[in-house]
Order: structure tokens, then C-alpha cells, then sequence
């Protein structure tokens, strides 16, 4: 980033317990546009339930989180109307699941599956929806004779791929992704990553990515926070949290990598 | 509407007026009034157990029980015709248990209650159209979820719906849902207009006549008010379109109303005739042939002498 702009997202002390127990505490942070976020922790950490509170999809016991809107400005997650939060959920945000089946419709076409949030906000031109979803169909690398099949006639990786075409055709700008490469072979990820990076890069968009593998937040995350128990524990650039862990608990994550 | 309250139905004293007890009743009157009051808004009812099945028009007999009184006159078609069994059961059901005149004739009903057509003749003002509706749901096809489909309504997310007209241009070339096809009413809700062929669709809009929607298995009631609004969902490069047929009505040669097929043999001979009996019997009445009618020189019997 050349210059500093305005925080996208601002989470203040977001605490989320489920009775007694706890899901994560008091974790803060900024991200701004263009930024991508990974978020590391063990299985149980809290990741998983962050990205539900910030994405505005389970409110949180404790604390805020605000977005900077394209309309009014910076506004409380929690404080719109739900009429809001719906909109901005399929508009300016994306969330790419880890099972592409729980983010796309499996009982329509491809093309239906990236055209559908066009028509939610009103596009009601046919061949507009579809050289649409033509055009993103190429972007991730799926072939455009395949627009008129079912998601369930796809790969693991292409239904992965038609998911992000999905989510990505409104241009949103803060993008949520839980996993994304989960559940795909080596090789598969790797081209993930490779088209999820250019896609970053070229749309410039904002990300906040949750994953247990290390790997993947190396190649992807600008700044890494590493959970634990509910905690960030560790916060800071990517290489440098993971080249030079602070904490013992990162430690023993960046450890417990197979080296060659 | 006036209505008579305790009055039983001569050798059916066992019966309320129309079968179903008056607080009953009222209760079906006041999410008519609901229904009413907001235009394609399904409002809950408390469904009864009718004495037919489900799927029979359950929930538009209740409703049809609900607004009749005994000076009404009623008619009852399912596909357009008054002969057919669920037409006559339910035509006789009210004749037994209200005591109802009842007609074929469309000018001379005050209540119609419909199964799948809109009588082809206009409506007037003093007439009540009553629908029989098996899934009052545009949105399921595609949002299984009721309290989701229900917040989509409540927010005017209707994107989806265009997502099933999408699918249908993509696999079809045009829109090919010939039924049930989903309308916006009053520039509000979204609204499945019951399994009507989409022909019947444009007499909605505007109608004189009350139109009542009754979902007896989903327990659901709503409502066009006379003169709404009501618009057919479609794409700016693929406008709403009705069915059309190259052929007339054998019967009585009308071009202007909804054919129905009818395979005469299993040689390929096939017949168009009106789906809307009353229309196309008044037509042959007033003269009018089809080059199929019997006394016709290409009708059936005509034909069958000349191969003689």
C-alpha cells in the first residue's frame, strides 16, 4: 500500500461466550482496504467463531465491529437494520465457506449461481447476467461451456472456484473465507491459492481468511493473528510472526511443520 | 355480504350453514381482512379438516364457506370446466350443506371458486373469485426454509426469483414456466398466482372482482383487492410472454381463450378445445362453430360419412 487509508474494519473488543464457556475474548483490530488477514489457531481456538461475529452472522456477547459503508459511512455491524446488514452481506462482503455446497446452490446452474447476486440487487437483463458470469466463469478458470451445469456435475476444486465467482461478481470489498482450501488435494490448492492471490491483488480486495495451515497463510496474509483458547495471542506481519514466534504456543505451531 | 347465522340447511340439520361452525368462520373472515389489507400477503390460518382430501380444495373451500351466504349463487370450476369431479363434488357440497343456488353460468355467479383457470369471460365487481392454492410459496423452489423465505418477503429480497426465471431461459431458451408464474403485486410482494396457466395472468392485474387465495394444507390465506396491480416477473430482454396456439377451439372456434389438448386416437388426431366450458357453450350457442363440432361439415360425423 502506497498510502494509508481509512480502516474498512474496525473490531473492538469482541467477546463472544456460549454460557460459561468461551468462544473468543476481547480481540481488536483494524483492517483496511486492500489488506488480507489470516487468522491461525488450533482446531477449537475461536477462529471459526470470530469470523461468524464479524461477519455479522452470530452477535457477539461483548463489543463492536464497525465497516466503513460505501453509502453512510462507518456504521455498527450490529446497529443496522437487518435490511442493511442482509445488503451489505451479499453486496459489499462475501463469505467463501469451506464446503462450497453450504455457499452455492446446488440445484441451479453455474451461471444462475454467480448471476444471483446480480439480479438481488435489481439486474434484470438476461444477456448482461450471463456474459457476466461468462466473464467470471474465465476469471476463475472454469470453461464457459460448463455454465449451463449443475455445481454437482463439478470437481471439489471447481465448485471451490465457482464459489468465489459467486461471491466475488458484486465486487465486494471485504471478503470472509473459512477454510477455503480445505478438503482439496495438494495440487488443487495450490492453483486455489495461485488464483485467490491474483484475484487479491488485482481487485484489490480486503480479506480475512481463517485457516490451520500455515502454509496457506504464508502465501496469502499480509498479517497474521494466531488464537488460542478463545485469545489472540500473537499478532503482527505474516513473516514475522511466523520467522520469529514470540509466543510459545506459535512457537510449537511453527515447529510442528514438517521442514525439508 | 349479508349472512345468516345459525341458518342450517334443509335435511342437514346436523351441519352449520356451510359446513363449518361460525367461530370458524370469523376466524377465516379475519385473516381474509388481513389478506385483504395487504395485498399478496399470506396470512395464517387455522385450517380445518374438510371432509376431502388435501389437494382438493381444502383450503378454498374454507374460504368459500367462510364468505358465502345464503342468497349467493356459486360455480365451481377446476381446469376451466364445471363438469369435472372436484368441480361437481364441491358445487354439491355447498348446494347440500348451504343451500346455495349454484350455476355454470360465469355472468350469473357471485362467488367462483377455481381450481388452475380464470373464467374467460371479465369479472365484475359483485363477483368474489375464490382459488383453490397447493403451495402458496413462490420462493420454494429455490429457499426450502420457511422462516427464510418469510424474511425475504418481509425485506423485498426477491432475486431469487429471478434466479428460477434464469434457469429457465438457460435450459429452455425462453421462460418456460407456463404455470404457477410468480407475480409482483402492488409493486410489494411477490406472489404465486396458484397453478393457473400463465395465460390467465394479465386478468389479474386490475381485476374488478375479489380475489381470495386459500391454502388448505399450508394454511394460508391471501388476497388481490379489486383493481390491484398485479405484474408479471420477467427479464428486459425476455418480456413476459402468454401462451398462444396456431389452432382454434374445434367446438366453438374461438382464437381468444385457453385451449386444451385432447388426443382423439392414437393415430396423431388431436383436437384443441376451450378450457373454459361455459365460454366456449355460450359461444356455441350464440352460433359460433368449430371446424370439429358435430354438425359441421368437417366434424366427426361428416368426416366419418364421406369415408363411408
Amino acid at each position: 500500500m502506497t498510502q494509508i487509508s481509512n480502516p474498512l474494519l474496525r473490531v473492538d473488543n469482541l467477546t463472544m461466550m456460549y454460557g460459561d464457556r468461551v468462544g473468543c475474548k476481547d480481540v481488536s483490530f483494524e483492517l483496511r482496504p486492500g489488506e488480507v488477514l489470516g487468522i491461525v489457531g488450533e482446531s477449537g481456538s475461536g477462529k471459526s467463531t470470530l469470523l461468524r461475529s464479524i461477519s455479522a452472522q452470530q452477535e457477539p456477547t461483548k463489543g463492536t465491529v464497525q465497516y466503513n459503508t460505501r453509502i453512510d459511512g462507518v456504521c455498527d455491524v450490529y446497529q443496522m437494520s437487518e435490511a442493511q446488514r442482509r445488503l451489505l452481506m451479499r453486496t459489499d462482503w462475501a463469505f467463501v465457506h469451506q464446503n462450497p455446497r453450504d455457499g452455492l446452490r446446488m440445484n441451479v446452474s453455474a451461471g444462475a449461481n454467480i448471476g444471483e447476486r446480480l439480479m438481488a440487487i435489481g439486474d434484470r437483463h438476461y444477456g448482461n447476467i450471463r456474459s457476466n458470469a461468462d466473464a467470471w466463469l474465465g476469471k476463475v478458470e472454469i470453461a464457459s461451456e460448463r455454465i449451463d451445469d449443475l455445481p454437482s456435475t463439478f470437481s471439489g476444486g471447481m465448485q471451490q472456484r465457482l464459489q468465489i465467482a459467486r461471491n466475488l461478481v458484486t465486487s465486494p470489498r471485504l471478503v470472509f473465507m473459512d477454510e477455503p482450501t480445505g478438503g482439496l488435494d495438494v495440487s488443487v490448492q495450490a492453483r486455489l491459492l495461485d488464483l485467490l492471490r491474483g484475484l487479491v491483488h488485482d481487485l484489490n480486495l480486503a480479506v480475512i481468511i481463517v485457516t490451520h495451515d500455515l502454509a496457506v497463510a504464508r502465501l496469502l496474509s499480509h498479517r497474521l493473528m494466531v488464537m488460542q483458547q478463545g485469545k489472540v495471542i500473537e499478532h503482527g506481519l505474516t513473516d514475522q510472526v511466523l520467522d520469529d514466534p514470540q509466543h510459545p504456543y506459535t512457537q510449537l505451531l511453527v515447529s510442528s511443520i514438517l521442514q525439508n | 355480504m349479508e349472512q345468516t347465522v345459525n341458518y342450517s340447511a334443509d335435511g342437514a340439520t346436523a351441519y352449520n350453514f356451510a359446513y363449518l361452525d361460525e367461530q370458524t368462520k370469523r376466524m377465516i373472515r379475519r385473516a381474509l381482512l388481513k389478506a385483504v389489507a395487504i395485498p399478496a400477503y399470506q396470512v395464517p390460518f387455522a385450517g380445518r379438516e374438510m371432509p376431502m382430501p388435501y389437494g382438493w380444495g381444502t383450503g378454498g373451500v374454507q374460504v368459500t364457506a367462510a364468505v358465502i351466504g345464503p342468497n349467493d349463487t356459486l360455480k365451481v370450476i377446476d381446469q376451466g370446466a364445471d363438469d369435472t369431479t372436484n368441480a361437481v363434488s364441491i358445487r354439491q357440497f355447498f348446494a347440500k350443506t348451504a343451500n346455495v343456488a349454484t350455476t355454470e353460468k360465469t355472468t350469473e355467479a357471485s362467488i367462483i371458486q377455481t381450481r388452475h383457470r380464470i373464467p374467460e369471460k371479465e369479472l365484475r365487481e359483485d363477483q368474489v373469485l375464490v382459488y383453490q392454492v397447493p403451495i402458496p410459496e413462490p420462493l420454494r423452489f429455490l429457499e426450502p426454509r420457511e422462516t427464510e423465505t418469510r424474511k425475504m418477503h418481509a425485506l423485498e429480497e426477491y432475486g431469487l426469483m429471478h434466479v428460477k426465471l434464469y434457469e429457465d431461459i438457460a435450459r429452455h431458451g425462453h421462460i418456460a414456466t407456463t404455470y404457477a408464474y410468480p407475480v409482483m403485486v402492488d409493486d410489494r410482494y411477490v406472489m404465486d398466482p396458484s397453478p393457473t396457466p400463465k395465460f390467465d395472468n394479465p386478468k389479474m392485474n386490475d381485476m374488478a372482482a375479489l380475489q381470495l387465495f386459500g391454502a388448505g394444507r399450508e394454511k394460508r390465506i391471501y388476497a388481490l383487492p379489486p383493481y390491484t396491480k398485479v405484474k408479471s416477473l420477467d427479464f428486459e430482454d425476455h418480456p413476459f410472454e402468454v401462451q398462444t396456439w396456431k389452432d382454434e377451439c374445434g367446438m366453438c372456434g374461438a382464437h381468444d381463450s385457453y385451449l386444451d389438448e385432447v388426443i382423439l386416437d392414437d393415430q396423431g388426431n388431436r383436437m384443441f378445445v376451450c378450457s373454459d366450458t361455459d365460454y366456449c357453450t355460450e359461444r356455441q350457442e350464440a352460433g359460433h362453430r368449430g371446424p370439429q363440432h358435430h354438425d359441421q361439415p368437417l366434424g366427426n360425423a361428416a368426416r366419418e360419412k364421406a369415408a363411408e
